[in-house]
């Protein structure tokens, strides 16, 4: 018997024009904790999806219990041992804490379910979890810690040996974080395995013994967590030299000018956002995934109501109360998902891009169509949008012509504070610097850019400032001089 | 340079065009075949009693058009048409109000259940074929206690003309139905609602981040067919020349039934008028051929039911294709 309960070795995986895992290894003891890190797209949940199953590997070997598979299905991950907690649960609300915990096998008495020997062999589980969840209450009705306990719970029961949990604090509370850090330690004192996903670097060096570094699908580094420390693991995390060019940008364009401001803005999860954007600046915005960044963009552009706060704008308090609202003051917002929020994938190319100013052209709703047409017409001309007609629908053109036609639909608005969200995500290289170039050509021309974006390169290439969010607030702001990755990946995690 | 289009998209660009053509083929291979069956079924005289019949279809369908385009639906077209029928009757024979004031007063009405139904499903937000069936039922029971559940009748003799009029040799109903036709088409080709509703359809979230406002646009929708509605209403009520408490029972589906036939998707955001033209005009073709050849109500209504379910599986079918692939 191997003194491993999971080995993975050289785990590859390829899709269609990229290289999501590359040569990835990994070794788990029992009774040991293992923390995984990386930046968003590091690699990490394809890694533990081949561990579940769900993401059939190129070429590598899953060693479980000193037996190898190519790859995982999830029947075969549960007959091994294996258990993954998710950040989203599986547990069906309108059940009870012991019915979900029994969930597709069921304790039974003859034909029907025997839902009393379900409450006390739950109870007992829980007990034995050191967690106080009363069997019979709805999950709905549960916290969100209690029902990630109820997940852990399930998975102990079906007598998971490695247990992998991804991001299992981000949903809680700083109390509930405790609680559930206490059942890991127990767990592993049980001799369970755990592999321990987080951006919160904090835990990773409470719980792991030892921590394993992915970026951009490549294996990294193991380090030994007493060993190690913060600055380290964050050197490891972001470690690349900036590789992409990015176009240069006419020089002192900035002016004094405040166009928009915000004061003690609170909502949508946010919480005291004190921002100040001058006119022709590209103001980018760091942070992890749902660190309140898009959901600041949200309340920005009327799609989500404030709580409190204001927001000044060329300044006037304004106070958005739908998209239309912003759009007719000159804000815009490209969003991150393109194919979901940013574009109609069904309608044309002309009509996506006129749609949030038919009425600005149209008499009695007829709409002018030569008008139509020539705004189009200009925007195709202007961005190089690749198309074959303007009459094309959307969803045939490729993510980047998708991205520049949503552009295209703010230009047209005659929009001054553009709003992109990851505008450049899943869009290839060539395409990538052309859009660097529009925004580029937009602060030239007096408008104003918020940039939010998960890739630091390309935050540190194209801001002229850089505030970083942290689970809804401001952690920090850099100027350029000081803008380096480790300084932005710190904010971030906040630590 | 151009963008290649792959071999999916040119396969669904072929269908769609195969979908938007068969539906014409179809109505050509009825036609021959009860020609075929009845020779009197190509007579000028029973070509005109069906653009009749189906006049009503055709004017209600319009609104249910749009309502299907934006994925709606509206199930309470029947009983608008009926408390239209039974309204605008009592007013003008038990108030004795004049023909232009009662046909005003009862289209009123139309409106403005068509707007309680965009209230109900933009503003409280309860899903279409619920708010609609509830209305349906509720204006179904208030046809009822106005008629009293007996027949109303005895109109002045111009009312006629709206349902049974000509103008030259064209029946004044058939008129109605294509000047329906025109504005929903106009509607929905050259005003920026149909832009609107196309975009809500495809996208919900997507269109009210361009800065449509998707409640006000369903608003809209419902109460455009509850207008197109009521004026099927007055239509049938000059035809029958008295109103029934059960005027428009079921008529909802059959009116569904033209649209999706005439290849507007159930799931929202494809679809046109010209498709609706030949979905309302094979229903008429079919309703008409199997009385000419003598098939029994009943086996009419199963040919009806195969007929939707026909329809919108291919719709369906087609999607659930695509979205494996």
């Amino acid at each position: 018997m191997s003194e491993y309960v999971l080995e993975l070795q050289h785990i590859v995986k390829k899709y269609p024009g990229v290289l999501a895992l590359n040569d990835v290894s990994l070794k788990l003891k029992e009774g040991q904790i293992l923390g995984l890190i990386g930046e968003n797209g590091a690699g990490k949940s394809t890694l533990i999806k081949t561990c579940s199953g769900a993401v059939i590997p190129t070429s590598g070997k899953i060693i479980v219990n000193g037996k190898e598979f190519t790859h995982m299905s999830p029947q075969l991950a549960r007959e091994n041992g294996i258990a993954i907690i998710y950040q989203e649960f599986n547990n069906v609300k309108g059940l009870s804490a012991a019915e979900n915990l029994f969930l597709g096998n069921p304790i039974k008495k003859g034909i029907v379910i025997d839902k009393k020997a379900m409450e006390e062999e739950a109870k007992k589980a829980f007990e034995q979890l050191n967690i106080n969840i009363d069997p019979k209450e709805l999950c709905g009705n549960l916290s969100v810690g209690y029902q990630q306990m109820i997940e852990i719970a399930k998975a102990i029961r079906l007598d998971a040996k490695v247990l992998i949990m991804d991001e299992p604090s981000a949903p809680l509370t700083s109390k509930e974080v405790e609680s559930m850090i206490a059942v890991c330690e127990l767990l592993k004192s049980q001799g369970v395995a755990i592999v321990y996903i987080s951006h919160r670097l904090e835990e990773i060096f409470r719980l792991s013994s030892e921590i394993v570094v992915l970026r951009d699908g490549e294996y990294i580094d193991t380090l030994v967590t007493k060993n190690s420390n913060v600055d380290e693991l964050i050197q490891l995390m972001v470690g690349r030299e900036l590789s992409e060019s990015y176009p240069p940008r006419k020089e002192n364009i900035i002016t004094d000018e405040i166009v928009l401001e915000t004061q003690n803005l609170c909502g949508n999860g946010d919480r005291d956002v004190n921002i100040k954007i001058h006119k022709g600046e590209v103001l980018g915005i760091g942070g992890l995934v749902g660190a309140g960044r898009t959901e600041l963009a949200q309340i920005l552009f009327g799609a989500v109501k404030k709580d409190s706060g204001k927001i000044i704008y060329k300044g006037k308090e304004i106070n958005p109360k739908c998209p239309k609202d912003a759009i007719e003051l000159g804000i815009a917002l490209v969003p991150e998902d393109r194919k979901r929020h940013g574009a109609i994938l069904h309608n044309s190319i002309n009509h996506n891009i006129n749609m949030p100013i038919y009425d600005h052209f149209s008499t009695l709703s007829k709409i002018n169509e030569k008008k139509e047409r020539a705004i189009t017409d200009k925007q195709v001309a202007d961005l190089l949008i690749k198309t074959p007609s303007v009459n094309q629908i959307v969803k045939n053109l490729s993510g980047g012509n998708q991205q520049k036609v949503i552009l295209g639909k703010w230009l047209a608005a005659n929009s001054e504070l553009i709003i992109l969200d990851e505008p450049t995500r899943g869009i290839d290289v060539g395409a990538k610097f052309e859009i660097y170039k529009i925004i580029n050509d937009l602060v030239e021309k007096g408008k104003t850019v918020i940039l939010i974006s998960s890739e630091m390169e390309e935050l540190i290439g194209m801001s002229d400032r850089i505030i970083v969010f942290s689970e809804g607030i401001i952690t920090g702001e850099l100027q350029k001089s000081e803008f380096n990755q480790n300084a932005i990946m710190t904010l971030a995690s906040n630590c | 340079m151009s963008e290649k289009l792959n071999t999916k998209d040119r396969s669904e660009k072929i269908i769609n065009q195969f979908k938007s053509k068969a539906i014409w083929v179809v109505l050509l291979l009825l036609v021959i075949g009860f020609s075929a069956a009845n020779p009197r079924f190509l007579s000028t005289n029973n070509l005109f009693t069906i653009a009749r019949q189906v006049s009503m279809y055709g004017i209600a369908s319009i609104g249910m058009t749009f309502v299907i385009l934006i994925a709606g639906i509206d199930l309470s077209t029947g009983s608008i048409i009926t408390i239209v029928n039974v309204v605008c009757a009592y007013l003008m024979v038990n108030m004795g109000l004049s023909i232009p004031v009662a046909i005003l007063l009862s289209m009123l009405l139309a409106v403005a259940i068509g707007f309680l139904n965009g209230a109900l499903v933009s503003v409280i937000g309860i899903p279409a074929i619920i708010a609609t069936f509830a209305t349906q039922i509720i204006f179904k029971g208030a046809a009822y206690i106005i008629s009293g559940g007996v027949p109303i009748y005895g109109f002045d003799e111009r009312f006629k003309f709206i349902g049974q009029g000509y103008v030259g040799m064209v029946p004044v109903p058939v008129i109605i139905m294509i000047v329906c036709f025109a504005a929903g088409s106009f509607i929905l080709n050259k005003t920026y609602f149909g832009r609107y509703f196309y975009a809500v359809g495809g996208n919900e979230e997507a269109s009210e981040l361009s800065g449509i406002k998707v409640g006000r646009t369903k608003f809209l929708i419902y109460t455009l067919a509850g207008f197109f509605a009521g004026l099927a209403g007055i239509v049938m009520l000059s035809r029958t020349n008295s109103a029934q408490p059960t005027a428009g029972l079921g008529y909802e589906f059959d009116v569904i039934t033209c649209v999706v036939l005439g290849g507007v998707s159930i799931t929202g955001g494809f679809g046109k008028i010209s498709g609706v033209v030949a979905g309302v005009l094979i229903i008429g073709v079919l309703t008409n051929g199997m009385v000419l050849l003598n098939i029994s109500t009943y086996m009419q209504l199963i040919v009806k039911g195969l007929v939707l379910i026909v329809a919108v599986g291919f719709d369906c079918y087609q999607k659930k294709r695509a979205s494996s692939i």
